[in-house]
């Protein structure tokens, strides 16, 4: 700084300058003072006499505590006119962190009968006495209108809407005719790890070190989060009201972390999963994670580790070899209060609900009905123990009662499948020869309407890979394999695999084989989300990635509900309708509406080609994208419909009405598009030839200051331009022919 | 946009060279294509059937470059054995060499056929030069002046394409930095320069039959057309991997672009990877009209027949492919009825 004097102020004028703004801004705060001490209160008041005594007795009780201090860090004020204590101390800490542990730990004491410790902190004192005793009333917050999570699907022109992941960026995408396709939205940075839709589509989660943030809304606000530091995986309850997290970093609460309904609280420390209520943000219980036992099997977590009733109703989790513990929803306690024991349960799974299940649900929720819904059912499996044979049950919840069991022979593994309506459950079981030397299936298919229960079988010789029903259909499509390169496989073997499609004869109740396609290359299947058609394809092989495009239903009537096929032509409507190919495809997915599929390569499995393609049904590209740093591709999915049976069969039955609108929409737009590119076009040409015009005569007249002629090619092409004509006989044919006379 | 794709052409293999090609040229009629190649050896076929007529046997090194005159009677050629020779085309005769300290890497005629104008690389402390040559066209053609006309290094970066322009006292050139420049023929000055025409390297430039303007071909995964006298850049065609030639088609409103992965890292990808097709743009709107498959490695030069039936291209792979459009190639009216000026 200047010395005195330069700027002209001299040091007796410091006298006469306001410095408060200055010591105030410096002064030295309480809190960071006399933090390490502490006024306790409710101490008996006391004469000189038993001074020593009293502290003697307040530090073993503090040091009982797990706050040990000394006497001589105990201050006593004296009230001098009566000679008595003032019937509070002063106690002193080394540092600020012992005295808020002791503040806790004492508040409250109860040192004998009559007195009870008040704690507090020293510098709260100061601002206690300090405080403005007149009520202010709080300013009521502005309120401010959500926005409709919803809003997508008031889209006029009814897109779909998907989100791509490439590099650091997010894009939100319209899907429509492709004059409607464009990106809706796009952040950078918006996740640290990968996205997620919620199964209803109304939030896109994002991962992040600090948590999960829900985003919605037709601007992306956020919405709630999650505060799970290092989260790994996510999974959203069926009707999106509750959202489950998981990291591999036990959770730990540090000194001072925030407290309330949306953190962890010292009672979480150590667990690895977390459920959230997705609404509110609040956390309502943290679990540790499970591993299936035994020491040879590998430490590998299942996902979800929670599974939910598909009414939001109940969460389960499988302790391996033990129990079943089913919580209830919304106190996440468990419910009856036990859990469901049972010895050797390897797996389970709820069963869905149907569409009808859930009009009924609602109506009776809505005191609308008396019928009483059809309860929650799940379906969980057991392995063979010495003498007892492996057995599959299944069980009907909150009442717990057994519904039916099939026992099971030389089972290895066991898959449930359940069709999406809950009608019937695959349990897909492989089974070892008596030798075990090699494996084979059999689908055990429960009809879960009917009564009993009735359990057909179904005999393969051959390993099953892949199994699926076909979204509210009574079929199923499976891949089965007797390549010897399936067990072991080594890279650049693609294994031959035979896809197999079956139904359901109705009436008599089993299930008959459609048709097999042999000799496949294909892994994957999978079904429209409205049945009908289905793509076979072959992903994560570096050499094969076709995709098939096949319509079960070829020759049905689109308005009319499809009976099952006549004797005659059983099988023949398994239609192929095209065969495409995507280079290094790692992921197929089908749009909700089940009339487009996405195909992407990801680069989180390789880094050839990366990007995305949309086909339509029958397998014609519609688009395709290579990006590189490609990573991810969701379609956002679609919450059921609104519309009542009979809106649906209406719409059905009107389809030609609609569809000319539709058409003439196309029409329209169409020839708008192209006026609009004919536009541009003619522009273009017409530049061009404007420029072209000014360029050759600029030419001309250059060549003939050169004294050239002004057409190049002209010069020479007068010269020489011999034309050959060349007659060609050719004899056709010769017939000779006799004229008798 | 697709409505030509596919079909475009019958086509023929020629199969004549060992090793990768370098440069394709039809001659003025269209009927005889010469091409060479890394294998020493410069061929000329019949453009309709593939018949080889002949060979030019006498360079040592790898023949970068070629060009014919317009009555078809001289053929001048540049290689890496540092020789740039004037052969008779009919007989396959070497007239004349010319010697050089480094390889020669571009020739070109003159519009009158009476000048050569060739580049020489910069190499082993020479620096670049371009030569222009008068050629004695009386006699038997073995009489020629050794020295030439006029020599000029030009400045800036590596030269490696060079040809003439719109007038003969200027010389076009394309530079290893992706500039495109016009110089002086007569005392080497840069007339004109456009530094950024390019961000790679320059790997083709190809005259409009008028030398109104041309089309340049770059690494950096562009082809661009310019107006010769300005150097302005009129269109850019952005394709997905480096280009190594660009040819403007004749009669109909495309250009011709080939080229794939370096050849250096053609044996680690695929054949689907290494976009090895000959790619149809529409010269005015900028867009991809078509594609054309068949090499095996990248395609180093395309040529286009100055009849407008046919194309050729020769590829790392040591094919020549001619491809003879067919009758709906010219009959297709994929854009409606614009006139457009050739």
């Amino acid at each position: 700084m200047a010395p005195n004097g330069v700027n002209g102020v001299h040091p007796e004028d410091d006298e006469e300058i306001d410095y408060t703004d200055i010591e105030n801004k410096y002064k030295v705060k309480y809190e960071e003072g006399f933090d390490n001490i502490l006024v306790v209160d409710g101490v008996p008041i006391i004469d000189e006499g038993k001074r020593a005594k009293l502290l003697d007795k307040i530090a073993k009780e503090f040091g009982r505590k797990g706050a040990p201090i000394k006497p001589v860090d105990i201050s006593v004020p004296w009230n001098d006119s009566t000679g008595k204590s003032k019937g509070f101390v002063f106690v002193e800490f080394k540092n600020a962190n012992d005295a808020a542990f002791a503040q806790s730990a004492m508040d409250g004491h109860p040192f004998d009968a009559k007195h009870t410790f008040r704690v507090n902190r020293f510098t709260d004192i100061e601002r206690y006495a300090d405080m403005d005793e007149t009520y202010v009333e709080p300013e009521p917050e502005e309120y401010k209108p959500k926005e409709h999570l919803r809003s997508w699907l008031g889209d006029l022109q009814g897109r779909d809407q998907y989100a791509t992941y490439r590099g650091d960026e997010v894009e939100i995408h319209w899907h429509g005719k492709p004059s409607q396709c464009e990106v809706a939205f796009n952040r950078n940075n918006w996740t640290d790890l990968y996205i997620s839709w919620s199964p209803l589509g109304t939030f896109i989660a994002t991962l992040h070190r600090q948590g999960v943030q829900l985003w919605g809304g037709a601007s992306w606000g956020k919405q709630q989060r999650s505060a799970h530091p290092m989260v790994k995986l996510i999974d959203f309850s069926p009707c999106e009201n509750y959202l489950v997290t998981w990291s591999n970093d036990p959770i730990v609460v540090p000194e001072g972390a925030q407290q309330g309904p949306q953190f962890f609280s010292p009672e979480d420390e150590g667990h690895n999963i977390a459920v959230w209520d997705a609404k509110t943000g609040n956390l309502l219980r943290t679990f540790p994670t499970t591993y299936p036992e035994g020491e040879d099997v590998k430490k590998q977590l299942q996902w979800p580790a929670l599974k939910w009733s598909p009414d939001d109703k109940y969460v389960a989790r499988v302790t391996p070899g033990q129990q079943i513990s089913v919580y209830e929803l919304p106190s996440m306690g468990l419910q009856g209060k036990k859990s469901i024991k049972i010895e050797g349960v390897v797996d389970f799974e709820w069963c869905p609900q149907g569409d009808k299940d859930r009009d009924e649900a609602e109506a009776e929720a809505n005191g609308k009905s008396t019928k009483k819904p059809r309860e929650n059912m799940l379906a969980y499996w057991t392995p063979e123990v010495a003498n007892q044979p492996a057995r599959v049950t299944l069980m009907n919840f909150p009442s717990r009662t057994l519904l039916r069991q099939k026992n099971l022979f030389n089972v290895t593994e066991c898959k449930l499948h359940w069709q999406n309506q809950g009608d019937f459950l695959c349990v897909k079981v492989d089974r070892h020869t008596k030798t075990k030397k090699s494996i084979f299936c059999n689908l055990e298919i429960f009809r879960v309407r009917e009564k009993d229960f009735p359990v057909e079988v179904v005999e393969l010789k051959d390993a099953v890979t892949d199994f699926s029903w076909e979204p509210r259909g009574d079929r199923f499509a499976l891949i089965s394999s007797s390549d010897p390169n399936l067990a072991n496989p080594a890279p650049g073997i693609t294994v031959k695999t035979d896809v197999s499609f079956y139904q359901l004869v109705r009436g008599k109740g089993d299930f008959k084989l459609l048709r097999t396609l042999p000799a496949r290359t294909s892994n994957t299947v999978r079904w429209s989300p409205r049945g009908r058609h289905v793509v076979l394809a072959t992903i994560g092989s570096s050499s094969k990635s076709e995709l098939e495009f096949w319509d079960l239903d070829f020759n049905a009537d689109d308005t009319g509900r499809r009976e099952g096929p006549s004797k005659e032509e059983w099988g023949s409507v398994i239609q192929h309708l095209g065969t495409a190919d995507h280079y290094g495809v790692t992921d197929v997915e089908w749009d909700p509406s089940g009339r487009y599929l996405a195909t992407s390569a990801s680069a989180w499995r390789h880094t050839l080609e990366n990007g995305y393609a949309v086909w339509d049904f029958r397998g014609q590209e519609l688009e395709k994208h290579i990006l590189d740093r490609f990573k991810q591709f969701l379609w956002r999915p679609r919450p059921r419909t609104l519309l009542t049976k009979e809106q649906q069969r209406q719409i059905r039955r009107n389809l030609k009405e609609y569809s000319r609108q539709f058409d003439e929409e196309d029409a329209a737009e169409e020839s708008n598009i192209s006026a609009e590119l004919i536009a541009l076009r003619k522009r273009l040409v017409d530049e061009w030839n404007a420029w072209r015009k000014r360029v050759k005569t600029e030419f001309a007249e250059d060549r003939k200051l050169r004294g050239k002629n002004a057409d190049p090619e002209a010069d020479k092409q007068s010269e020489e331009k011999e034309e050959i004509e060349l007659w060609i006989d050719e004899v056709i044919e010769q017939i000779e022919e006799e004229v008798v006379e | 946009m697709l409505l030509t794709r596919g079909r475009f052409s019958c086509k023929s293999l020629f199969l004549g060279h060992e090793r990768s090609l370098t440069q394709l040229k039809f001659n003025r009629e269209g009927d005889l294509l010469f091409s060479c190649s890394k294998d020493h050896v410069i061929n000329v076929w019949f453009t309709h059937n593939g018949e080889r007529l002949g060979t030019y046997d006498g360079h040592n090194g790898t023949v970068w470059t070629i060009d014919v005159d317009s009555s078809s009677r001289f053929l001048v050629s540049g290689s890496a054995d540092n020789t740039l020779r004037l052969w008779d085309v009919q007989s396959g005769k070497c007239l004349y060499r010319w010697e050089f300290p480094t390889a020669v890497k571009r020739v070109a005629w003159s519009e009158d056929d009476d000048q050569v104008v060739c580049i020489t690389e910069q190499r082993m402390g020479y620096q670049c030069a371009v030569r222009i040559f008068n050629i004695n066209r009386e006699g038997d053609g073995t009489d020629q002046s050794k020295e030439p006309l006029s020599m000029f290094n030009p400045i800036g970066s590596k030269a490696t394409l060079c040809s003439f322009a719109h007038t003969p006292d200027l010389i076009l050139m394309g530079h290893e930095s992706g500039k495109v420049a016009l110089f002086d023929a007569k005392t080497g000055d840069e007339v004109l320069n456009n530094e950024r025409a390019h961000m790679d390297v320059v790997t083709d430039l190809q005259l409009s039959p008028d030398h109104s303007y041309f089309i340049t071909s770059s690494k950096d995964k562009t082809a661009r057309l310019h107006e010769t006298k300005t150097l302005t850049v009129l269109k850019t065609y952005t394709t997905e991997t480096p280009l190594n030639s660009a040819a403007i088609a004749r009669g109909k409103p495309y250009v011709l672009l080939g080229g794939g992965q370096d050849a250096m890292s053609v044996t680690t990808t695929s054949l689907r990877q290494g976009k090895f097709e000959t790619r149809f743009w529409h010269k005015i709107f900028e867009e991809e009209v078509g594609r054309v498959k068949g090499h095996f490695g990248p395609v180093n030069t395309i040529a286009v027949s100055p009849n407008g039936d046919c194309y050729a291209s020769g590829g790392e792979d040591g094919f020549v492919r001619v491809h003879h459009f067919d009758e709906s190639y010219f009959r297709a009216k994929p854009y409606g009825d614009l006139e457009i000026e050739d």
